[in-house]
C-alpha cells in the first residue's frame, strides 16, 4: 500500500534496462516509490557500471551507474539458462510493470516477450525502448544513444551557425525516450486501475526524439528548406549567445527579444554609444548584425564575472545566466537552496552525490532512499522473502551459476 | 501479439472527425494556461492520450508561438504557424483575460469542472489574479497544479528571467555542447522546453495516480534547469566529486574508443560509433576489401581504441577522409547495414520527414486545419496495444471554442458573449 509520501509504493517493476534509456525510465519510477528490480548477470554487466568515469574500473563504484540507478534492488540472473528463465517468470508473476530496452528479439528468444508473459500475468503492463522499433524496413538497425539523435536530424542543426556538424556528443535520446517512456506507463497504469487491463507499449527511440522537433519538422514540411548547423542562433532574438567572462572558460548567457528588454540591457551596460548606432536600433536591424553586436557585447561582459554580469543584468529584468561547471553548480545558492543534488551513503563508495528528482511535489514528493545496488545485492530479499525460495534450492542456483 | 492494429498504429488511430479517444487518459479534464512551449506541449502529449484540454489564450494576440513561425510559404498568419499547429492539436482553445473581474471568475469555472491545470507564467503570475496556488487549493482540494518556469517556484533565481538558452546555461547543459575554447552552444529548437514539458506530465500522471489514494490535489514545481541538471548535465556529480573529472566540450567527438565522432562525408555527415571492437573490425574489413587497411596493421598506436579515441583522433579521422569523402551517406549506411556496422547517417530534416522506415511506422500523419490546409505533422511515439494515442482535431483557431466552453459548460448565455467579447473578457 502506498504512503503519500511514495505515491507508487507497491508498484513493483522488473527491470531489464540496461546502459541509459531503460535505467532511467525506471528510475523516475523509483524515485516516486515503485520497486524497481535490476536484472543483472555477472557474465555481462550493464556497461554504464564500467564507464569511462569509472577510475578505479570497478563495477561498483561507477560514478554515473550511482546516480541513474539509485532507488533500485539488483538481483543476478542468467536468463541463458532455462532455470534463470522460470526464476524472472516467477518475478513477472508478482510484478506490474516489466520494463526492457534490448534490441528487437532478444527477450524473445528467451521466452520473457510479452506474448509469453501476459500468459503469466493476465494484466502485465510492459515497456520496450527499442532503437529504431520492432517493425519497418530499419528494424534490424544496430542504434547506439549518439546515433539516433543523427538519425532524427537534431544533430544535423548542432555546431556553429554554417560551420560543420559537431553533434550533442551526449545520451540525449535515451533521456527523452525514458521521459516518454516513463509517462507511458503511467498512463497504462492509470488505465488499468480504471480498467484493470494491461498492455504492451513500445516506444521507438528514434521517433521519440524526432517527435520533439517540431518546429524544425514543419519548417521542412512547410517550405521545404533544411535547417543548417544553428549555433546559438535563435530567429529574431539578438543578443542571444552565450559571452566569455572573467576566468578560464566561463561565459554567461544573456537573450533579449523585445524592445523594452533592449532598452533595459543598454542602460544596465551604461548606455555605451555603439548600442545607440541606428544598425541596433530596432529587433530586425539587431538580429541582421548579430554578429558584430555579439563582438561587441563579449568586450563588456569580458571584464566581468559570469555572476556579476547575471546580477547586474537581471536586476534590469534582462534575461541572463552564468554557463555553470559542476563545481559551481553543487556550491551555487539556488541548487543548494533546491537540494538539486542529494548525499546518500553508499556501502563502497561513502556519501555519494546523485540528482534530485526532476520536479517537486507538494504533498507526494518521493526520494532518494537507497543507493544505487550492489550487483547480486537483493538476491536474498527477491529469492527468499519475496518468491520464497528456500535457502538450499538458492544455494544450489547460485552453485550452477542460475543466480549469477 | 495485440500490439499494433493492421501494423500502423499511428495512422490507423487518426480519425480527425471525432472527439472519441480510447486512449489511456480518456475522462482526464485538463485546463491549460500556458505559452510557447513547454506548458503547451505538456498538455499536447496528455490530450494525445485522451485528455481533454482546454487551452485558454488571451484575447487578440493569443499564445506567442502563433508569432513565430514557421509559416507556409513564409506567410505570417496567427492561424498558420507550424510550432503553434503542432503543440496544439487535440485541444479546445477559449479565449479569456484573467485580469478582468469576469475573466478571472470564468477561469475559477473551468477550474471547477478539471483535473489538472498547467501553467508556465512566472513565480506569481496567477497570484496577481486571486489564483495562486494556495487561494486555488481552498476553493479546488482535489486541484493538480503544474507549473513549470525556469528556476522553480522558491530559490533565490526564482524570480530570474530565462529564456531556453540561459536555462540551458544554467543547467551546465551548454558547457558541454561545441569546441574546446570557443563559446558554449545552446541546444537547438528550445530543447530544454520539451524536455520540461515532458518531466511535467510524467509528475502530473504520477499526481492523478496518487490523488486515487490521497483524494488530494497538489502542486507540482517544475524547474526547467533542474530537469535538464537532473537528467542530463548533473549525473557525472559523482565523477566531479570522487575523481574532480568534469565532462567539457570536445567538438565533433567524444573521449571514448576511437570510433564516436561525426565526421564529414562526400554529401553529409556520418555517426562513427562502435562500441564493440568487433563493430570497428568489420569496418575496418570493408575500408581494406576484405582485411583491415596496411596503415592500420602496421601501427601498434591504434590498436588500444580508447587511446586511440583519446590520443589519435585526428590522425585516424584523417586516414578515414578519403574513402568517406568519396562516398555518400547512403553508399556507406548501406554497406554497414550489410556488414553488421552501427554507423548511421546525420539525416537532413527532409530525409527525416520523407524517411522510408519512419513513414512504413505510420509516425507521421496527416491532418486538415481550416486555414493552414492538410499538412503532415509527426506523431506521438508511444504505440499501445489496447489504448492507442489518437489525433482527433487539429490546433483551434484563437477562440474557436469560446461558445461550446462558456455556453456549453459555464451556462453563459449566448446573448452575453457579445458583450463579454466587448467587456475585453473572451
Amino acid at each position: 500500500m502506498a504512503s503519500a509520501e511514495y505515491p507508487l509504493e507497491g508498484i513493483r517493476i522488473t527491470d531489464f534496462g540496461q546502459v541509459w534509456a531503460g535505467p532511467i525510465l525506471s528510475g523516475l519510477l523509483a524515485n516516486m516509490g515503485a520497486e524497481v528490480i535490476k536484472i543483472e548477470t555477472r557474465k555481462r554487466l550493464d556497461s554504464v557500471r564500467l564507464g569511462p568515469d569509472n577510475v578505479e574500473r570497478d563495477p561498483e563504484k561507477d560514478p554515473w551507474f550511482q546516480c541513474i540507478n539509485r532507488n533500485k534492488l539488483s538481483i543476478t540472473v542468467d536468463f541463458s539458462d532455462e532455470r534463470g528463465v522460470a526464476l524472472l517468470k516467477k518475478l513477472v508473476k508478482i510484478s506490474h510493470v516489466v520494463s526492457e530496452n534490448f534490441s528487437p528479439g532478444v527477450l524473445k528468444r528467451h521466452g520473457l516477450d510479452y506474448d509469453s508473459l501476459v500468459k503469466i500475468k493476465p494484466d502485465l503492463i510492459m515497456v520496450a525502448l527499442p532503437g529504431a522499433g520492432s517493425f519497418g524496413p530499419m528494424a534490424d538497425l544496430v542504434t547506439y544513444g549518439p546515433s539516433i539523435v543523427g538519425l532524427c536530424g537534431y544533430d544535423r542543426m548542432v555546431g556553429y551557425e554554417g560551420e560543420r556538424v559537431l553533434g550533442m556528443q551526449q545520451p540525449y535520446a535515451d533521456v527523452v525516450a525514458a521521459l516518454y517512456g516513463a509517462y507511458s506507463v503511467l498512463a497504462a497504469i492509470n488505465h488499468q486501475q480504471e480498467t484493470g487491463e494491461g498492455q504492451y507499449i513500445e516506444l521507438c527511440q528514434w521517433e521519440a526524439a524526432t517527435a520533439v522537433m517540431g518546429e524544425a519538422l514543419m519548417e521542412s514540411v512547410m517550405n521545404g528548406r533544411n535547417p543548417g548547423t544553428l549555433g546559438n542562433v535563435q530567429p529574431g532574438m539578438a543578443p542571444h549567445n552565450n559571452y566569455p567572462c572573467q576566468g578560464q572558460d566561463k561565459w554567461v548567457s544573456i537573450a533579449i527579444k523585445t524592445d523594452d528588454e533592449w532598452g533595459a540591457f543598454c542602460r544596465a551596460i551604461g548606455s555605451p554609444e555603439w548600442a545607440k548606432e541606428e544598425r541596433f536600433a530596432d529587433g530586425f536591424l539587431r538580429w541582421q548584425n548579430r554578429k558584430e553586436m555579439d563582438r561587441l557585447v563579449g568586450e563588456w561582459t569580458r571584464g566581468r564575472t559570469h555572476y556579476e554580469v547575471t546580477e547586474l543584468l537581471q536586476k534590469a529584468g534582462v534575461a541572463a545566466a552564468p554557463c555553470l561547471s559542476m563545481d559551481e553548480r553543487l556550491e551555487d545558492p539556488h541548487f543548494q537552496d533546491r537540494q538539486a543534488f542529494v548525499p546518500i551513503e553508499h556501502p563502497v563508495i561513502g556519501t555519494g552525490w546523485v540528482t534530485s528528482i526532476p520536479w517537486k511535489m507538494s504533498d507526494t514528493p518521493g526520494g532518494v532512499r537507497t543507493p544505487a545496488p550492489l550487483i547480486g545485492q537483493h538476491n536474498q530479499y527477491v529469492f527468499g522473502e519475496l518468491l520464497k525460495m528456500s535457502q538450499d534450492e538458492i544455494n544450489y542456483l547460485v552453485q550452477e551459476k542460475v543466480i549469477y | 501479439m495485440t500490439l499494433i492494429p493492421g501494423d500502423k498504429p499511428g495512422a490507423a488511430s487518426v480519425a480527425s472527425d471525432t472527439r472519441q479517444s480510447k486512449g489511456p487518459l480518456t475522462g482526464v479534464k485538463v485546463v491549460e494556461y500556458g505559452d510557447f512551449i513547454s506548458a503547451p506541449f505538456c498538455t499536447r502529449l496528455m490530450a494525445d492520450l485522451g485528455a481533454e484540454v482546454v487551452k485558454v489564450e488571451p484575447p487578440d494576440c493569443g499564445d506567442s508561438s502563433r508569432r513565430y513561425g514557421p509559416f507556409p510559404q513564409d506567410s505570417p498568419h496567427r492561424e498558420k504557424s507550424g510550432l503553434y499547429l503542432y503543440l496544439n492539436a487535440n485541444k479546445l482553445g477559449v479565449t479569456l483575460d484573467i485580469g478582468t473581474a469576469t475573466g478571472a471568475n470564468m477561469f475559477r469555472q473551468l477550474l471547477a469542472q478539471a483535473d489538472v491545470l498547467v501553467e508556465n507564467h512566472a513565480p506569481g503570475h496567477l497570484d496577481k489574479f486571486g489564483l495562486g496556488y494556495q487561494s486555488l487549493k481552498e476553493h479546488f482540494p482535489r486541484l493538480i497544479v503544474t507549473s513549470i518556469t525556469p528556476f522553480g517556484q522558491t530559490g533565490p533565481y526564482r524570480d530570474y528571467k530565462a529564456y531556453a538558452i540561459n536555462c540551458s546555461a544554467a543547467a551546465g547543459w551548454s558547457l558541454i555542447v561545441g569546441e574546446p575554447g570557443r563559446e558554449p552552444l545552446t541546444p537547438p529548437l528550445s530543447m530544454g522546453h520539451y524536455i520540461s514539458a515532458l518531466s511535467a506530465s510524467t509528475a502530473t500522471m504520477v499526481a492523478v495516480i496518487a490523488r486515487r489514494l490521497t483524494g488530494r490535489g497538489q502542486q507540482i514545481d517544475v524547474s526547467e534547469v533542474e530537469c535538464l541538471n537532473s537528467l542530463l548535465s548533473g549525473v557525472a556529480a559523482n565523477a566531479f566529486v570522487y575523481y574532480g573529472r568534469m565532462r567539457m566540450r570536445h567538438g565533433n567527438r567524444s573521449p571514448a574508443a576511437y570510433p564516436y565522432a561525426v565526421l564529414p562525408c562526400k554529401d553529409g555527415y556520418m555517426w562513427m560509433i562502435a562500441i564493440q571492437g568487433h563493430e570497428w573490425k568489420r569496418f575496418l574489413d570493408v575500408l581494406g576489401g576484405g582485411k583491415p587497411p596496411d596503415w592500420y596493421e602496421s601501427d601498434p598506436r591504434f590498436k588500444d581504441r580508447l587511446k586511440a579515441g583519446r590520443e589519435y583522433a585526428d590522425e585516424l579521422d584523417a586516414r578515414l577522409a578519403p574513402w568517406l569523402m568519396s562516398h555518400t551517406k547512403q553508399e556507406i549506411f548501406q554497406l554497414c547495414r550489410d556488414n553488421h556496422i552501427p554507423f548511421a547517417p546525420v539525416n537532413d530534416i527532409d530525409e527525416v520527414v520523407n524517411n522510408e522506415h519512419l513513414n512504413a511506422r505510420g509516425f507521421f500523419v496527416e491532418l486538415e486545419h481550416p486555414e493552414a490546409g492538410r499538412l503532415k505533422y509527426p506523431g506521438e511515439p508511444q504505440k499501445f496495444s489496447r489504448t492507442p494515442w489518437s489525433l482527433r482535431s487539429a490546433a483551434p483557431t484563437l477562440g474557436q471554442h469560446n461558445e461550446e466552453v462558456f455556453c456549453g459548460r459555464l451556462g453563459v448565455p449566448k446573448q452575453e458573449l457579445a458583450l463579454l467579447r466587448a467587456g475585453g473578457v473572451i
